[in-house]
């Protein structure tokens, strides 16, 4: 029962803290594709991998008082936190969870902005692609952003880091 | 003549409840629409489990692709001469929008569910597979099924093209929306299209809406909002959608027990157990084939997996209770360890579903561009998200309402020998709430 929910507040729960809609989208289909079994279903969207189902379960998860939203008005958009509560703490220990260890990979991606996460996931939501194609993918489907070529070869030198098994 | 650009001697029109007339001049997509792949289509209801509540929603996703072709049809006609709009892209739209659906199995939600699969997978592989419909489309030109399959994938380069298809206020939902209000017979679901596709405008990467078009909007949002809580979200149809996912499980449990044997060589289900499945395999599984199994499936010695299938073939579903995981973890693992003692197995008929479990979305504003939302556009040129304008779709759009709920057989409850184990079970339901019929 809730186990996918308790596996979200696994991941809430080692972070401490995120910030950010887009960034907290980005992380879990990060180690999604690092094999951690979060099992929201993803799709692509004008700023790449997005899963409505995460967007519901988060909100499930505030609306029960495990995990706290805080809204911050900045100066033209608003910005969302997100840390866990006492209750959704308690709520976490009534589970045994299976899964893998994913404290390292967890640091990386919060030391990234989500315009980065938005050019790694969307690399990775192409892994079936060859290496110039992904590239090649992400200037016709993101022009807008104007990823600079720095921008891409440090995001593949990150994906290298994470270790995903493509 | 190019393929491309052929034309029927006459326009065909399908009568259609919810447009009135769908209009077919392209060869391309009257071959389309004869394709075996699409014509498998009609096997597969819209709505799934729905008709067990709206007994009229027994239309098919044949129906719902027909509808948002002609939604297109009618926004590209629209379209003609507008700045931006590249009519080269036209024949492409208007494959997409007619295949979008192409990869839904029969009861998809809870296939996909349990089997762990994706109908945008099989959309693709069908599109670009070994398939009459991939023979079409390349016969177009060669490498434009693959482009079709981009624009359906939300993937290819033109967003203005995938924001038609599939945006927040798309010709997809907008079908639906109509044609599920339609077929459930609900009075709610009803939103002025036509002014929509009056207001719609091209800019360079998305279809924004005229700002004089916002309330047709608004109604459109309200109409989303009302059909999700009326009709997507409804208990008696999750009920259902439970007892479905748990025959399944179930199947597949049995299947992978080496020492069950099987009445009836679950033949057409095998590769989804083992998780293998081929598009091959995939497409011969309709709707019909899964009713022929769950009505054999009654007389299997398995007593769950017969009782499951006799719920669902004559709707004999679950009740249920508002659950909140919160205030009622202890009383929901009490009430397990009472199910076991009274010998019902809590892993079937013991369950708890979520809002998030369900395949339909509320409008977001995408504050932090998590999505793309509704642009309006305004006299200045300018572009405003809808809820900064629009006080009533603001108030939908803050709301957050989400629900779980625990489903049970009220009627093994009621049959449990054991008294003392009885009452507690029933003393706890009661203490959640009423306990709601599923009639």
């Amino acid at each position: 029962m809730l186990n996918n929910h308790a596996k979200l507040m696994q991941f809430f729960s080692e972070a401490n803290e995120v910030v950010g809609r887009k960034k907290l989208q980005k992380m879990i289909y990060i180690l999604q594709k690092c094999k951690v079994p979060f099992e929201e279903k993803y799709q692509f969207h004008f700023y790449g991998p997005y899963s409505e189902e995460l967007t519901l379960r988060v909100e499930e998860l505030c609306n029960l008082g495990f995990v706290d939203e805080v809204k911050e008005n900045k100066s033209n958009y608003y910005q969302y936190h997100y840390s866990v509560t006492d209750a959704g703490e308690s709520f976490l220990k009534q589970f045994s969870l299976d899964m893998p260890d994913f404290t390292e990979k967890l640091a990386l991606l919060k030391g990234k902005s989500s315009r980065f996460l938005e050019l790694v996931s969307t690399m990775l939501y192409f892994d079936n692609l060859p290496k110039d194609e992904v590239e090649e993918k992400i200037h016709l489907t993101k022009p807008k952003q104007k990823y600079t070529v720095e921008e891409i070869s440090e995001a593949w030198a990150f994906i290298d880091r994470l270790v995903i098994d493509n | 003549m190019a393929y491309k650009d052929e034309q029927l001697n006459e326009e065909k029109v399908f009568k259609d409840p919810v447009h009135r007339y769908v209009h077919v001049k392209d060869q391309v997509i009257w071959d389309l629409i004869a394709a075996p792949e699409f014509q498998r289509l009609r096997r597969i209801k819209q709505l799934g489990t729905t008709n067990y509540t709206f007994h009229g929603a027994e239309h098919s996703r044949f129906n719902h692709s027909l509808g948002v072709y002609e939604i297109v049809r009618r926004i590209i006609y629209n379209f003609q001469d507008r700045p931006h709009w590249n009519n080269d892209e036209r024949l492409l739209c208007l494959c997409a929008a007619l295949l979008h659906d192409l990869g839904h199995g029969p009861f998809s939600h809870s296939f996909e569910k349990v089997f762990k699969l994706d109908h945008e997978h099989f959309t693709k592989e069908i599109i670009v597979g070994d398939t009459q419909i991939n023979k079409i489309l390349e016969k177009v030109s060669p490498g434009f099924a693959r482009k079709v399959a981009d624009v359906i994938a939300k993937t290819y380069e033109d967003q203005l093209v995938v924001s038609l298809i599939s945006s927040q206020i798309d010709a997809d939902r907008m079908d639906y929306l109509q044609r599920d209000a339609y077929f459930t017979g609900v009075s709610y679901g009803h939103f002025d299209m036509e002014r929509i596709l009056r207001v719609m405008r091209p800019i360079e990467d998305q279809v924004v809406i005229k700002s004089t078009g916002m309330h047709a909007v608004e109604d459109y949002i309200m109409s989303r909002y009302q059909m999700y809580w009326q009709v997507y979200f409804h208990p008696v149809t999750r009920s259902a959608e439970v007892i479905l996912s748990k025959i399944l499980h179930r199947a597949k449990y049995l299947f992978e027990t080496k020492d069950f044997k099987f009445k009836l060589e679950p033949t057409h289900f095998m590769s989804f157990f083992t998780g293998n499945v081929s598009l091959e395999e995939y497409l011969k599984l309709d709707e019909s084939i899964v009713h022929y199994y769950f009505q054999l499936w009654q007389q299997e010695d398995d007593e769950i997996l017969s009782d499951l299938c006799e719920r669902f073939m004559n709707r004999r579903l679950f009740k249920y209770i508002e659950f909140n995981p919160n205030l009622q973890m202890n009383e929901w693992m009490e009430l397990y360890r009472l199910f076991q003692s009274a010998g019902i197995d809590p892993e079937y008929y013991l369950v708890v579903d979520s809002s998030s479990d369900l395949p339909y979305d509320f409008y977001r504003p995408g504050e932090e561009e998590e999505r793309l939302p509704i642009h309006l556009l305004m006299p200045n040129k300018g572009l405003k998200e809808l809820s900064r304008h629009s006080d009533i779709v603001e108030s939908i759009s803050g709301k957050k309402r989400t629900d779980h709920k625990l489903y049970f057989p009220m009627d093994m409850l009621d049959a449990i020998k054991d008294e003392t184990v009885k009452a507690k079970i029933k003393e706890i339901l009661h203490g959640q709430g009423e306990i709601e019929n599923v009639e």
